[in-house]
């Protein structure tokens, strides 16, 4: 039996201050400055020690990061001088999609390897749009449910870029009548991406590479950008090339075992020539999900030439580009992968989504959607303690040094947001019943979706919505 | 003679007017008074709310009591004791601190609404929105109908019913009414602390209600309201035996709960304290798993079983099934009666009280809004709705959720976060790290599981539910209703806003919908 895969963790805790939720207040002119009673002595997290060195050293103001909102320093000071507000600086990070919050779980699964817990209940909102208007079902009593997290029983999360043959055919003496390639799979259904902005210093790309090394997974880089001394990552990487670039990279693309060529008209005249410099290469074709493509009919054409995968890239929000109403990644992998399956080409192809997936949730929400398996970007960034402040967009230095971080430190923060997303995926996978992050592909009938809901269980009661229904 | 009058009588405990545990207490308001003031005492003389208190032996007025203050509302009022102050010694602000509390499903105001309930047994008499949350959808778009005032009753609290049967089968068992229309959902010794779980027993039994043990074994100190404690059975058997099933009035099959639904149960090494080991029957300091699913159980006949054994066990028991909400919760409803359950209780994905992954809060299983429904309307297909008692649970925070949950076709509900938040609870989520709760509730630690006492939590539920009460009073009142059960399955007394056009919403008060920093 071939070892159980796992995700080793080991705290790496920030090497910034970050930035949270709170600001404390503290109205010191009321202070009677002699109490015995000082809430900030008595504190269960012991908050104000850190906060004294944190002073001490002149470093930032006492926002307070770890502060676990029991206000108990509020409630019992003898004097009342407490009070918080939430701290001006984390209503400015990040944006809509990728918001404060997102970035602090972040942060928290980088730093711990460990996936984010609390009690009291869930805190928000009914249902909203993209992945957030959609649950994962789960098993009641009578289908077997899987304990995958508690390790009793094993969750296969590995998924393939190969291409599969449609069928295995085999000759009278029994001997395979079809050519079955060699099979390239991950361990997990996700793989990384070069972000498209942020310090992408060598340490930081390092950083990155050597945390998919070392958890099985590739990434996508530019070709242009892998320089001599990321080549010994080799298989590690995936770079990414044009119809009229590839030929300007023999040796990289003899040493990878994955190529992804960016999609335009004609593009299959040029599979061959790929073959031709590596015959080994597995090729994923880029498409970017622009509103003015037929992007389910290019996959369908894709899917027939003789490539491995489609790489579908949506931008940083899962917004379609180019449109004044885009559409969202869950919607429109919907539709390539229905395309695909009424093309009877669903099986042969692999689909990876880029774009939008912040979460580990979105894993799991994106391959029910018909993906195999996803790519990250901004997460990696982020669990390297980025702020999404923008400020190297504007040519200004990084408040996290990225450029000069330890590659080791770097990818040990990224192999524990993989490792706490992991986890987070078998809860998912094991509230389902599923023993394969492969059988959920396009498994629709294990979600529920907030319009069907809303029609099955209150439209019979409030008759015809009048309110339309925006999950896009 | 009115017998419903005189049994309701009977079992209604009083109220007892029972103050915040901690010094200074959060207000939707901040009045501060600075040194400006001579104690003239004249704020003190014209509060009618007890804001400002000067007793006659003192020289100067003790500090404001905040969350009493009624805030700018006063204005219009002849006491305003801003403008009245000679001194002008007083300042009135909104409290900065309500931006840093609550949440979509529990807002700040549902908080502090909660807090004055349990403290006065009555509804706060400042102004704030307890009765709906800032979701965005399911209760907080649901309404009930514009009351039409022919159908409104003149009769009072005393003589409504606000009780609930939960044996409906018809079998040999005993009837079992319960006079509140929700009962206390499982909280296990280990993960809660031991005085909130005997506190909240104590209170089920003056409420004539019940509250349930969680999967942590039966503590002696509960043998005294044993009546009134539900015995759970859950996948880890933790501190299960057969004498805890044979004192029991009801035990209930925990399959699933709402907050982690397909996932066992965790409870850290931490909390594992030697009284929680010894009442588990594990080691100390040894984080305990519950299993999921109950590794006997993988079949209707395997569950079927399961009740047969219970009962065998004892005879006088009522089975109480607890599943999530998955897509088939009506199936799963329907199996759990036909294998001889009389209860069956649904637990929806947003509620719970114990540590979960926030993963599975937020994406496993339906909300409870859509699974009520649903479950309703299949038992009634199959004939069976009459027979069983429907129990919803899992994000149903408040009196008129509640009524909502009945109106939609629950018989009654399970409340767990509410009864928390009575006791002062304010849902910062850390019930599981370290020491466990900082405020006393949700720990087993030796010096803030000594936080709190039996009695405060006691009179702290009674004080809740009878606000409550009041509030279905009023309800059903208002409907022409008597009783609770009368409300049961009453969805056409509900609207929902999404499911009506403009005009007609503006007829109903709109759902909240402002953005909160997360």
């Amino acid at each position: 039996m071939p070892q159980k895969y796992n995700i080793s963790t080991k705290a790496a805790p920030p090497r910034f201050y970050p930035v949270g939720k709170y600001a404390t207040i503290e109205f010191r002119e009321d202070c009677a400055g002699s109490c015995k009673e000082c809430v900030k002595k008595k504190c269960v997290y012991d908050i104000f020690k850190d906060n004294y060195l944190h002073m001490s050293q002149m470093d930032e103001p006492e926002y307070l990061y770890t502060c676990n909102s029991c206000f108990r320093c509020i409630q019992e000071c003898t004097k009342g001088i407490f009070s918080r507000v939430v701290n001006p600086e984390y209503r400015e990070i990040g944006d809509d999609y990728w918001t404060p919050d997102v970035l602090g779980r972040t942060w928290c699964q980088a730093h711990t390897g460990s996936v984010p817990v609390s009690g009291a209940g869930y805190r928000g909102p009914f249902a909203g749009k993209g992945f957030d208007s959609m649950w994962t079902d789960m098993s009641e009593i009578v289908r077997p449910t899987r304990d995958g997290i508690h390790g009793r029983e094993y969750i296969n999360t590995c998924i393939e870029l190969s291409r599969r043959p449609e069928r295995l055919t085999f000759n009278k003496d029994g001997s395979l009548a079809v050519e079955v390639k060699p099979i390239l799979e991950i361990p997990l259904p996700i793989l990384f991406q070069q972000p498209d902005f942020g310090v992408l210093s060598k340490k930081v790309l390092i950083s990155m590479l050597k945390a998919a090394q070392t958890i099985g997974t590739k990434m996508f880089i530019n070709a242009a950008d892998v320089y001599e001394n990321l080549m010994p990552f080799g298989p590690v990487i995936i770079p990414l090339v044009k119809k009229d670039t590839f030929q300007n990279y023999p040796t990289l693309l003899t040493r990878v075992d994955m190529v992804e060529i960016e999609y335009e008209p004609g593009i299959e005249k040029v599979f061959g020539a790929l073959k031709a410099m590596n015959e080994e290469l597995v090729i994923s074709v880029g498409v970017s999900l622009r509103a003015n493509l037929d992007y389910a009919a290019i996959c369908v054409e894709l899917s027939k030439a003789d490539i491995d995968t489609i790489h579908v890239y949506a931008d940083a929000h899962g917004r379609e580009f180019e449109s004044d109403n885009p559409r969202f990644i869950k919607d429109m992998l919907r539709d390539i992968h229905l395309a695909l399956v009424d093309a009877g080409t669903r099986q042969q192809i692999n689909i990876i989504a880029s774009g939008g997936i912040c979460m580990a949730e979105h894993v799991n929400k994106s391959i029910i959607c018909g993906a195999d398996g996803v790519a990250i970007d901004r997460p990696l960034l982020i669990a390297m303690e980025c702020r999404l402040c923008d400020r190297c967009r504007k040519g200004l230095s990084c408040p996290v040094e990225l450029e000069s971080i330890d590659p080791a430190y770097g990818s040990n923060r990224i192999i524990n947001l993989m490792g706490a997303w992991r986890n987070q995926m078998l809860e998912m996978l094991g509230a389902m019943g599923l023993r394969e992050a492969r059988r959920l592909r396009g498994e629709v009938g294990r979600s529920m979706w907030f319009e069907d809901l809303e029609k099955e269980s209150f439209a019979p009661i409030f008759g015809e919505r009048k309110v339309s229904i925006d999950v896009g | 003679m009115n017998p419903i009058k005189d049994q309701v009588k009977h079992q209604l405990p009083e109220i007892h007017e029972t103050p915040s545990r901690f010094r200074n207490t959060i207000g939707k308001y901040i009045i501060k008074r600075n040194s400006n003031c001579i104690s003239c005492g004249k704020c003190a003389d014209i509060c009618p709310y007890g804001v400002h208190i000067m007793p006659d032996n003192h020289a100067s007025p003790f500090r404001p009591i905040e969350h009493k203050c009624i805030g700018f509302d006063c204005k219009q009022t002849d006491h305003y004791c801003i403008e009245h102050c000679p001194e002008d010694a007083l300042v009135l602000k909104d409290n900065a601190l309500l931006d840093t509390m609550g949440d979509y499903r529990w807002t700040s105001e549902m908080l502090l609404g909660h807090f004055a309930m349990a403290e006065t047994g009555n509804a706060p008499h400042v102004g704030l929105e307890y009765n709906l949350g800032n979701s965005g959808g399911g209760f907080d778009k649901i309404r009930f109908i514009e009351p039409d005032p022919d159908l409104a009753i003149d009769i009072s609290d005393e003589e409504i019913d606000t009780g609930i049967d939960l044996n409906k089968t018809g079998d040999d068992r005993p009837q079992k009414t319960i006079s509140m229309p929700c009962y206390g959902g499982g909280m296990s010794y280990g993960s809660t602390a031991l005085s909130v779980i005997i506190g909240r027993a104590r209170a089920a039994k003056k409420l004539n209600t019940l509250t349930c043990t969680g999967e942590g074994g039966y503590p002696p100190e509960f043998l005294p309201y044993k009546e009134h404690v539900i015995t759970q059975v859950a996948t880890g058997l933790f501190g299960v035996r057969e004498e805890t099933i044979q004192q029991c009035p009801i035990m209930e099959f925990k399959y699933a709960q709402g907050a982690k639904p397909g996932l066992g149960g965790h409870l850290l090494g931490e909390k594992v304290t030697e009284a929680v080991a010894k009442m588990r029957e594990t080691v100390v300091g040894s984080s305990l798993f519950s299993p999921f699913p109950f590794h006997s159980v993988y079949s209707v006949e395997d569950h079927k079983k399961h009740v047969d054994w219970m009962k065998e066990i004892n005879h006088n028991v009522l089975c109480s099934i607890k599943v999530s909400t998955p897509t088939d919760v009506d199936m799963v409803a329907i199996g759990a009666y036909h294998a001889g359950a009389h209860i069956i209780h649904i637990d929806g994905s947003y509620g719970g009280t114990g540590a979960a992954p926030d993963i599975a809060k937020k994406n496993i299983a339906m909300p409870i809004e859509y699974a009520i429904p649903k479950v309703h309307k299949f038992l009634v297909e199959e004939g069976a709705r009459d027979k069983i008692c429907l129990i919803a649970s899992g994000g149903i925070r408040n009196a008129l959720d509640v009524a909502k949950a009945i109106a939609l076709g629950a018989d009654g509900c399970v409340i767990g976060t509410a009864d928390l938040v009575a006791v002062e609870c304010v849902r910062c989520g850390n019930c599981e790290s370290g020491r466990g709760c900082a405020r006393g509730i949700a720990t087993t630690d030796p010096e803030l599981g000594n936080m709190i006492d039996e009695k405060y939590v006691e009179q702290r539920l009674v004080n809740m539910y009878m606000a409550w009460r009041k509030q279905w009073c009023d309800i059903l009142r208002t409907y022409g209703l008597k009783s609770i059960k009368e409300l049961k399955g009453r969805s056409d007394l509900l609207v929902h806003l999404d499911y009506l056009d403009e005009d007609d919403q503006k007829r109903y008060q709109p759902a909240p919908g402002y953005k909160m920093i997360l």
